[in-house]
């Protein structure tokens, strides 16, 4: 019994010595690896875009390439990509994640200048998701704030999509009530509604389709159509309200990173691909609105007409600002939410 | 031999600091690498912690913790914990009772179901609890025509809290009860008192600081729980949101001091509850002459 | 349990107490396990084994045994020593020490991947020298690899150390005396003395180490086939709807705790027959 006892120890501890030798190098046999940080409700486009992009690379190069993905709140991912975690790229929810990552000296300040259209190849926008039937009777901003609709979104400070929400309920309300006092109001008494804050896009969703909770989801547009799909239409039904927010969830090379690895040339190569044809259509089936005017023509029965403010609105004035103003420590949302 | 053990605890660069240690060799040794490792592992880590949250004015420390939302969440954990401790100790008492002292079919499986706990990964009692509990699970689909919400409202922190520290209780009072000497019972029984006076008079002095163990034990591990509770919490601010998470969130909003500074306070607070337990675990010692 | 006349209660109190303690451990244990692997079967054995082979699952279960086998072995030597310099000799501080021992056990799991972060992320202490020269900790297998570690540090030492205390170290000092080595002492005298102890020590540190969430979670950095840990991947399918196939994922882990526990019956009669023979 004992000597059965040593060997085993003997062998437990040979298998600790060579468990990390084994492990850096694992089978995969990929010339190159590139890692894509992203927000959370990418993960149903990149899985497809990752493989159209791992095709193409192999044609015109032969080489193979393999793409790795990492999704979660978008704040949280930046915050990731600046304590180290070795994003290639990184696709985020809003600008003022990649600024922040830019601050810490990970990539160039002007990096949105390098791609085409603010460096976001795609758009989406902010709707409501409501049960089918919509009994709650929600058509616009102001239904939200009514006694008993409960409203589902995420934590602003944490996730990218649930800051366009915030937003886009800002910019309705200053537009109606005419003043910044007002639309504070108006945010106090929407997050009152608010029973359930997950720290994601996609926990928000969850909670909302799967667990049951909640009247209305304040959701992406990406993110609604998709759960539709996954559902079945007979279980929730679409509202646009009668204003919203341009969303432009922006790309990046991280330059710190592909400068160490060497993989600047694939990295870009991939982002630019989001930009062909190819990859705007690709964003156009996963419900993400598309750059390129000619796919944008081809799927424009899917997505409704939306009056959109921008982030660059005189009413936020940049992401930079908005971020200070809104979500910073002792912020708007501090504010009426510690109220 | 003496040589050798001499050589060992030079190079450990400690020395046997009493002859009484005796004949036993590897004192330098053994103590050197148990040093080494308690200090890579856990103390220089921990450390760390303190240092960067040192970096703060007092004053900083001081707004961070007494915001509405700090003091809430350590309030909804600290609480919490405290409730589901009390409800495992008095359920666990039940339980302990009916595995030491009564015979009944499935006594043995019952026995083994209760360090589930132990064996199960958090998340995966998150995701199980939550599906549970939900309005569309099996037992949430029960509760809800009374109006009962568990899944995302604080009642479901404390099902969560309560699961995971259902067995330190029972673990912690077993082996005592077990041991208990029937002769007291019996001598007491033989002097008249009646059933429930022996049991609180005889068997709960003895049992106490195990009970007390126990209950300190699970509030100590639900206090710093969050695989399982964050999947069923609801996790809104001020509400049903746990110390654990919004560590967690304020490392997310990039906002490191007050990440470290509510980690330290918990770190603070479980060295405190550490000793409790310890100081709790020689006075059952003491008072059982063994090891609980 | 010899005579039971006048140390037991009426039928009714002992049904009673029978019946909650049925109740409660069926409602909070049973229900979910059981839950668990209704989950995870709801689309039937195709479904369920499609989950399991998927190439994300399959490299999350290889990055969870890699990282499982290291931090156990890790804390199976380290225990041992420390419980060899504990319960063989009398120091001052002792219990002090025995406290550090188990401060791990108590630490806020996020709290211990954090710790990890501050010294070891691009921001941290170390980080930056680490990054510049390659080394990568935070977001990568050793640093999940280090939080399982602190998380599962006491898990031997503690089972081990209480009963070391118990036997005392007459047995070692006698097989000194006739001229053991401290090595021969060690192996043939308090290793068989404890072996049944330390294995368990070794199945709950290994069960922890595997089902470990909220430290690794900390510090991994999500990468999908890459840097998710069993039950990180059980949250990521549980995020994407494929609640199906995220059960069938925890299901492994569920399993896992009953064949721990299993094992552990096992080896607790064996323990238990070892001190009845003292």
């Amino acid at each position: 019994m004992f000597l059965n006892f040593k060997s085993l120890a003997v062998a437990g501890l040979a298998a600790a010595l060579i468990a990390p030798l084994a492990a850096p190098a694992p089978v995969r046999a990929a010339d190159t690896t590139l890692l894509n940080v992203s927000y959370d409700p990418t993960r149903e486009l990149y899985q497809q875009f990752n493989k159209l992009f791992a095709e193409k690379y192999k044609a015109e190069s032969g080489k193979t390439v393999e793409i790795k993905t990492s999704h979660g709140g978008s704040g949280k991912q930046a915050r990731s990509v600046i304590d180290g975690l070795e994003a290639d790229v990184v696709t985020l929810a809003l600008a003022y994640d990649i600024d922040a990552i830019a601050d810490k000296g990970f990539l160039a300040q002007d990096w949105q200048k390098r791609l085409p259209q603010n460096s976001s190849p795609y758009t989406s926008t902010i709707v409501f998701l409501v049960r089918k039937g919509n009994p709650k009777g929600i058509k616009d901003w102001d239904d939200l704030v009514k006694p008993g609709v409960q409203v589902i979104t995420p934590n602003p400070k944490t996730s990218g999509g649930a800051r366009w929400n915030y937003l886009a309920g800002w910019a309705y309300a200053l537009k109606k009530y005419g003043s910044e006092a007002k639309a504070k109001e108006y945010l106090a008494a929407l997050f009152k509604n608010v029973p359930v804050l997950d720290t994601g896009a996609r926990g928000s969703t969850v909670t909302f389709t799967e667990r049951g909770v909640g009247d209305v989801l304040l959701a992406w547009e990406n993110e609604a159509f998709l759960s539709k799909k996954e559902f079945g239409d007979d279980k929730f039904d679409i509202v646009v309200p009668s204003l919203s927010i341009l969303a432009e969830p922006p790309v990046a090379v991280v330059d710190k990173v592909v400068d160490r690895k060497g993989t600047r040339a694939v990295a870009e190569a991939y982002l630019k691909l989001l930009y062909t044809k190819e990859g705007q259509k690709l964003a156009a089936e996963n419900f993400y609105r598309p750059r390129d005017p000619e796919i944008a023509k081809q799927y424009e029965n899917v997505f409704p007409k939306v009056d959109l403010v921008t982030i660059d609105d005189p009413a936020f004035g940049g992401w930079r600002k908005a971020q200070k103003t809104h979500f910073d420590d002792g912020g708007v949302f501090d504010q009426i939410y510690s109220n | 031999m003496a040589e050798t053990t001499m050589s060992a605890a030079e190079l450990a660069g400690t020395a046997p600091p009493r002859r009484s240690n005796g004949v036993i060799p590897g004192f330098g040794l053994t103590m050197g690498l148990t040093l080494l490792w308690l200090s890579l592992i856990v103390l220089i880590p921990l450390a760390g912690l303190f240092f960067k949250t040192a970096e703060l004015t007092p004053e900083r420390i001081w707004t961070i913790l007494t915001a509405t939302r700090t003091l809430n969440a350590l309030k909804i954990s600290f609480g919490l914990s405290l409730i589901a401790a009390a409800i495992n100790l008095v359920l666990g008492a039940v339980v302990v009772w009916a595995l030491v002292r009564y015979d009944f079919p499935g006594r043995r499986l019952l026995d083994a179901l209760v360090d589930i706990p132990f064996a199960l990964p958090t998340a995966v009692a998150g995701i199980a609890l939550t599906t549970l509990y939900a309005e569309n699970g099996w037992l949430g689909g029960l509760l809800a025509p009374f109006g009962i919400k568990v899944a995302f409202t604080p009642l479901g922190i404390l099902v969560a809290l309560i699961f995971i520290g259902l067995p330190f209780v029972v673990r912690t009072v077993q082996p005592v009860l077990e041991d208990f000497d029937h002769e007291l019972e019996e001598a007491a029984a033989t002097l008249g008192a009646s059933r429930w006076t022996t049991i609180r008079k005889v068997v709960l002095p003895t049992v106490l600081p195990a009970f007390l163990t126990g209950f300190a034990l699970a509030f100590a591990r639900a206090v710093g729980e969050y695989g399982s509770v964050i999947f069923i919490a609801g996790n809104l601010p001020n509400v049903s949101e746990i110390a654990p998470l919004l560590i967690v969130i304020r490392l997310e909003e990039f906002r490191y001091a007050d990440a470290t500074t509510i980690a330290a306070t918990m770190l603070v607070a479980s060295f405190a509850l550490l000793f409790v337990i310890n100081g709790l675990q020689r006075w059952s010692q003491a008072r059982t002459g063994r090891a609980s | 349990m010899s005579d039971n006349s006048v140390r037991s209660e009426p039928a009714a109190v002992k049904w009673t107490v029978v019946g909650i303690a049925a109740l409660f451990i069926g409602l909070f244990i049973v229900l979910p396990l059981v839950n668990v692997f209704a989950q995870a079967l709801v689309k039937g054995w195709e479904a369920y084994a499609a989950a399991l082979i998927e190439p994300d699952a399959l490299a999350a279960i290889e990055l969870t045994l890699i990282v499982t086998a290291i931090a156990v072995v890790a804390n199976t030597v380290m225990g041992l020593v420390m419980a060899w310099a504990i319960t063989k000799f009398s120091f001052p501080g002792k219990s002090f020490l025995i406290t550090l021992i188990d401060l791990p056990f108590s630490v806020s799991p996020v709290v211990a991947g954090l710790v990890f972060v501050l010294l070891f992320g691009a921001q941290g202490y170390f980080g930056p020298w680490l990054i510049d020269n390659g080394y990568k900790i935070i977001f990568a297998w050793p640093g999940i690899a280090l939080a399982t570690i602190f998380v599962t540090f006491p898990f031997v030492a503690r089972e081990l150390i209480p009963l070391m205390q118990e036997q005392g170290t007459t047995e070692e000092e006698a097989a000194v005396t006739l001229g053991a080595s401290g090595w021969r002492v060690f192996s043939r005298v308090t290793l068989p003395n404890v072996k049944w102890a330390l294995l368990y020590g070794v199945l709950l540190c290994n069960a922890r180490a595997m089902g470990e969430f909220g430290a690794v979670s900390v510090v991994s950095g999500h990468v999908r086939g890459e840097t998710n840990t069993i039950p990180l991947q059980v949250e990521i399918l549980y995020n994407e709807y494929q609640f199906q196939a995220s059960f069938a994922v925890a299901s492994l882990l569920a399993l896992l705790a009953v064949v721990t526990l299993f094992a552990k019956t096992v080896l607790e009669s064996r323990v238990h027959a070892r001190k009845g023979g003292h």
